[in-house]
């Protein structure tokens, strides 16, 4: 697949970047952006079951390019990344996800399962050791690639001759499995990844740019989502809160240094950060700015600096939130809203963000075409020729349902009414 | 709260201002050493979860809250009700029944179980049959428990299609009269709701529950 001389695509592609680069930075772009967001709405697209898509390489950049080329976006996300991920899963013995063949319909997008990965009674080992936690505790729970790693050495305090005789453990038949394993696990994965590279330089080559490089995610949703479970969060708040408030303080340390490292090496300023726990109803304001918000501040401040662009996508209603987050550096980064009222969003945060969002999933899987084209028409007029930056697309990406009339009419519609 | 004692006055306070440290041991206290009749103590908890429904409807409390509340309920339950030794008589009354589920295809449970929680402290007699609930499932449940309202949670987009397939099947198995249908989770709107053919729809716990009430003519 080696990248076609398609004249005019370097400036095509240097337009469309130029584009997301002015809404980022508060200056009027020659025209309103509009994003194409698929994960497993390209298996409807395509005509194939969610669970081909994820286990078909070819396929899945197949689809991709033909709907890149249709609907021509200003950019498009990883779409290889996040559909043609089932073999990956399959080697690393991913058991936090059910993905079609394990666990959900042929015909399902995968599902993440909330669990508690980790115990109340495990806080002080994961602030204490993070590294050590991970190693021996976290991943044997997540992955089945690692089990095994429960035997591996405690290493901090290790040294000299004890260091020496220290790495025995690596001898065990288990670990020694468990190593094989993910180095198996690894290659498949380093197969992924390149599929994915050679798909994002033959679109540039087209002169399509990719969103976003990387993802990252807020502390509070690292721990809640990704450890504790949101049950377990949930009760943290009252029964570990120092604990609780010292995980984040560390976490977003460890995140915002990954985050940064992954960024630069992807090349692509834009971090797509999907926001779970922020929404209106889930906790009190004082909750929010307690345990939510200060050390996701932090972290996006370090992005800043880093001169990398947050991109935080605020799920479900977050409008109480929007005198609280936007207290960030203006013209550093897109905040995307789900169900957030956009025009409200505008009046708040217009002057310090560029918006991107958000036809509503009801709208683009139930609505007609004339509906999604009105409605695109009242983004317009409320908020990008009021002076929003606006980077127009649905609330969470295409829906896997939308018929593929009404994604044309979102991308029609952003033409017709804004260039 | 007039006609209770300091004591059961301050379990009730604890437990609705999420003071677990001090209602647990209060209660227990009451239960193991001073053979306090578990009914009562249950009944405070009842006292104590109509407050926080109310703070929670009133915008004072949120999911953490309720989440605490009901594990403190559940644990001091599991000590009451072992020491029930004869039936208590009739039954607090319920309002009516719910029956509750997460459509097929979905596996989200949160806001299903919220709703749930606050349908139950409100006083509605409420199954939860899970989640990824087959069509069949609701049409053997809703001829086995009878509700008067089935509540279709669903998180994901594919939920349209689930709820709309369940309603339309139940339509078909002639169970849809004297039966009002709800459908919620953070995607619904009005548009989902005609799609589905749903009565109404709703995206917080609140919602539910004035439904129910409106529904079964309670008064809110």
């Amino acid at each position: 697949m080696n990248a076609p001389a398609a004249e005019g695509a370097s400036a095509a592609y240097d337009a469309r970047w130029q584009r997301i680069l002015d809404s980022v930075a508060l200056r009027q772009p020659d025209r309103m952006p509009v994003m194409l967001y698929a994960t497993f709405w390209l298996a409807r697209y395509g005509g194939i079951t969610c669970r081909q898509l994820m286990y078909d390489y070819e396929k899945c950049a197949e689809l991709s390019e033909r709907a890149i080329l249709e609907f021509e976006p200003d950019a498009y996300t990883p779409m290889l990344f996040a559909s043609a991920c089932g073999q990956a899963l399959e080697t690393i013995g991913f058991k936090q996800l059910q993905w079609p063949g394990h666990g959900v319909g042929d015909n399902q997008p995968y599902q993440y399962l909330d669990r508690e990965y980790m115990k109340a009674e495990e806080y002080d080992e994961f602030i204490f050791d993070p590294t050590g936690f991970y190693l021996r505790t976290y991943l044997p729970r997540v992955a089945s690639a690692f089990e095994g790693f429960e035997d591996l050495p405690y290493f901090p305090g290790l040294h000299y001759m004890r260091l020496v005789a220290g790495i025995r453990p690596f001898a065990k038949p288990k670990v020694r499995e468990a190593l094989e394993k993910v180095i198996k696990a690894a290659e498949e994965i380093g197969r992924f990844g390149k599929h994915n590279a050679i798909f994002n330089q033959r679109m540039a080559g087209l002169g399509y740019p990719l969103t976003n490089g990387i993802t990252s995610v807020a502390p509070y949703d690292f721990i809640a989502d990704y450890f504790r479970g949101a049950r377990g969060m949930m009760t943290d708040l009252f029964r570990h809160k120092d604990k609780l408030l010292a995980a984040l303080e560390k976490s977003s340390i460890f995140l915002l240094r990954q985050t940064v490292a992954q960024a630069q090496a992807s090349r692509n300023p834009i971090v797509f950060i999907p926001i779970h726990w922020a929404p209106d109803n889930f906790m009190s304001d004082q909750q929010f700015r307690t345990f939510w918000w200060p050390t996701f501040r932090k972290m996006m401040i370090g992005l800043i600096d880093a001169g990398l662009i947050p991109m935080p996508l605020w799920e479900a209603d977050c409008t109480k939130r929007l005198e609280i987050i936007r207290d960030i550096p203006a013209g550093k980064c897109i905040y995307w809203f789900e169900r957030t009222d956009m025009v409200k969003a505008f009046e708040v945060l217009g002057d310090v963000v560029a918006l991107r969002g958000n036809l509503s999933s009801s709208l683009m899987t139930t609505g007609k075409p004339a509906e999604v084209d009105a409605e695109v028409r009242r983004l317009v007029e409320q908020v990008f020729h009021k002076g929003g930056k606006l980077i127009l697309d649905a609330s969470f990406g295409v829906p896997d349902e939308t018929p593929v009339e009404n994604v044309r009419a979102m991308f029609q519609a952003a033409r017709k009414y804004a260039g | 709260m007039s006609d209770m004692t300091d004591q059961e006055k301050q379990l009730v306070e604890w437990l609705a201002d999420m003071r677990e440290e001090e209602a647990l041991p209060l209660a227990n206290k009451m239960l193991l050493e001073e053979h306090v009749d578990p009914m009562r103590v249950l009944e405070l908890c009842r006292n104590a979860m109509d407050i926080v429904g109310k703070r929670f409807q009133a915008g004072e409390y949120f999911l953490p809250e309720l989440v605490l509340a009901g594990e403190m309920l559940d644990k001091i339950g599991a000590i009451a009700k072992p020491l029930i030794k004869q039936a208590p008589g009739a039954a607090p009354s319920k309002l009516g029944r719910v029956l509750i589920g997460t459509v097929h295809g979905d596996l989200h449970d949160i806001g299903k179980n919220i709703v749930t929680f606050m349908l139950d402290i409100n006083g509605f007699e409420v199954r939860d049959i899970g989640i990824d609930v087959p069509v069949q499932t609701f049409i053997d449940e809703v001829k086995s428990f009878k509700p008067a309202v089935l509540g279709l949670s669903g998180f994901l987009t594919l939920a349209f299609d689930s709820m709309k397939e369940t309603i339309e099947a139940i339509e078909a198995a002639g169970l849809r009269k004297d039966l009002k249908i709800m459908v919620g989770g953070g995607q619904i709107d009005d548009a989902v709701r005609s799609y589905t053919g749903a009565d109404a729809f709703g995206t917080t716990a609140i919602t539910a529950v004035s439904l129910c009430k409106d529904w079964l003519g309670v008064a809110a």
